[in-house]
């Protein structure tokens, strides 16, 4: 009996063959916009790295800037300044961005949960130079600009990021873990502070690290709050003081070249601190993931 | 047919626990728990309905019967672990030492200090082995001689000499025989005064189970022991009172019910009702 060629082929019919260039031609697609972010990404910090090498140097991380035609000058108010900012932005909203999720992932009513979710998300999605002008209303009108109001306004941008992912390291901690401190006898608050915060410690400093990378790099929010051209090098959080964004701006308006090549300095000073936060970040939380799975 | 101790491992298809002192009746013996007409639902759906059964000191109680049942539902009724579970009502009363624990006043945390729990599933806290067992005496300000406490508690669930050189080790690098003793030790440590155990043994293999049932042998003049099991070898071999539960069939589903509790001797050879024959010798349904 004579096998029936036609039926049984293995090759590429013209239907087969029109699918299959559809479906290669999708993966190219997909494949090309992958490769175009990680370009983009690429291309941002070699260029910005290329025009800013030049100003690298040590008296551009200790000096401050130099009055106009005497060179040098260096940009150690702004990073002061940002240090002061987000560390103090920090400081105010790690505990209450835990306290949010503890709130949500521990105690509420699971009704309660969720909205306050939502409410984390639309404060997330609030642009942040609306923030900027609350702040500015509620404490700068009348008493003028400080570092710590410009901490304030970074605070609120940082709370949902850091509530959200509490929230949800701690949603991963199994609850077989919270019963069996419980049934030791131990109220709801020990075992919380007992079992469940040390359980997810990691994948809550990961949280703050990306709030932190984020809060960094804001500029709207620190426009009315705190200053956009302060020279002085001080720690004091009750002086209106320059941020690393600001000082970008500053340089990149000023008419001398070298400056110029500082504000290109120290957006690659900014990109960088992003950049190696972002990836300690994510290994801490590898690392939180593999400790839980034992 | 009456079956003489000395030939009950020959003539038995289940091996049953040998009482070392002669068996006193259940009677004599004091109440610890008793359940009066305890329903436990979760939403309006029953899961177990109308249990009335009495636990006594320092006799291991075994709960046995089909899965969905309603076994270890009732076993987290006894230390109100079911309030944990969002929509859990509870129904009836459950006596402890004469108080009912769903009693106004009772604080579920202080029910759960006399009355500790081990899980099928080993749960170690992701702390060292040491902290495993101080964690529970620091929470509840047993803080004096913490390091003698810890040793007692390891050596109490057998597991001492396995990790008396690695207690600042974690937790997780135990096997898992040896993270459910761990689990016992944690629960004894405290000194509770009931240790209910939720099918302990289910994850392990058959050696660690057998060290499990050794402990309970070991430690049943100290605590009462109440154990959920699927294994039915398991409640002959630990335990002397049976419960029996099984599915009760309704229009709206089914719940469980108990169907006969009595000792274990008893319960494995002469059950007085066609159910619980039906599930002993494998005859079920």
């Amino acid at each position: 009996m004579a096998v029936d060629a036609a039926r049984y082929s293995l090759k590429l019919s013209p239907r087969t063959k029109r699918r299959k260039l559809v479906n290669l031609l999708a993966q190219a697609l997909a494949t090309i916009a992958a490769l175009a972010a990680v370009a983009v990404l690429a291309l941002v910090v070699v260029s910005v790295a290329q025009r800013g090498a030049s100003a690298l140097s040590w008296g551009f991380f200790t000096k401050t800037a130099a009055t106009f035609g005497q060179g040098g000058g260096g940009v150690a108010n702004a990073l002061v300044g940002s240090i002061v900012i987000v560390g103090l932005a920090t400081a105010m909203a790690v505990p209450v961005g835990i306290l949010i999720a503890l709130y949500v992932a521990e105690f509420a009513p699971p009704r309660v949960a969720d909205l306050t979710r939502l409410v984390l998300d639309v404060l997330n999605g609030l642009p942040s130079i609306i923030i900027g002008i609350f702040v500015y209303g509620l404490l700068v009108i009348g008493s003028g600009q400080a570092a710590w109001k410009g901490s304030f306004a970074l605070a609120i941008i940082m709370l949902p990021l850091i509530a959200r992912a509490t929230q949800e390291v701690l949603a991963l901690v199994p609850s077989s873990l919270r019963e069996g401190a419980l049934a030791l006898g131990a109220s709801r608050w020990r075992t919380v502070l007992g079992v469940v915060l040390p359980t997810s410690l990691g994948g809550i400093v990961t949280g703050t690290v990306l709030a932190v990378a984020r809060a960094a790099g804001e500029t709207a929010p620190l426009l009315f709050t705190t200053s956009i051209a302060a020279n002085a090098v001080t720690w004091d959080p009750r002086q209106p003081l320059l941020s690393i964004p600001f000082d970008i701006f500053a340089l990149s308006e000023s008419p001398d070249p070298a400056d110029h090549a500082r504000a290109w300095a120290l957006g690659f000073v900014l990109i960088t601190f992003v950049l190696v936060t972002s990836l300690t970040a994510r290994l801490l939380l590898a690392r939180h993931r593999k400790k839980l799975e034992g | 047919m009456t079956i003489e101790t000395d030939t009950i491992n020959e003539v038995a298809p289940i091996e049953i626990a040998q009482p070392r002192e002669a068996p006193r009746s259940a009677a004599d013996r004091e109440v610890v728990f008793e359940a009066r007409d305890l329903t436990i639902s979760y939403g309006n759906a029953p899961a177990v309905a109308d249990v009335n059964l009495s636990l006594y000191r320092n006799l291991v109680a075994a709960i046995i019967g089909p899965s969905g049942c309603g076994k270890s539902t009732f076993l987290r009724s006894l230390n109100r672990m079911n309030d944990l579970i969002p929509g859990a009502r509870v129904d009836g009363e459950v006596f402890y030492h004469g108080q009912n624990i769903y009693g106004d006043g009772v604080d579920p945390v202080e029910v759960r200090r006399r009355i500790g729990m081990v899980f099928q599933k080993p749960n170690p806290f992701p702390k060292s082995i040491y902290d495993n067992i101080a964690w529970g005496l620091r929470v509840l300000g047993m803080k004096d001689q913490l390091d003698d406490r810890v040793e007692r508690a390891l050596t109490q669930a057998a597991l001492w000499d396995e990790v008396k050189d690695r207690l600042k080790k974690g937790a997780f690098g135990l096997s898992g025989g040896q993270q459910q003793r761990l689990c016992i030790a944690r629960a004894i440590a405290v000194e509770p005064d009931v240790v209910l155990l939720d099918e302990p043994a289910s994850a392990l293999d058959p050696i660690a189970t057998s060290k499990i049932e050794d402990l309970i042998h070991e430690l049943k003049n100290d605590y009462t022991f109440v154990i959920v099991t699927h294994n039915m070898q398991q409640a002959a071999r630990v335990a002397d009172m049976t419960a029996f539960f099984t599915l009760e069939r309704t229009e709206s589903g089914g719940h469980g019910v108990l169907v006969e509790y009595d000792e274990t001797p008893k319960i494995f050879t002469q059950p007085a009702d066609k159910r619980t024959e039906g599930y002993v010798t494998g005859r079920f349904g």
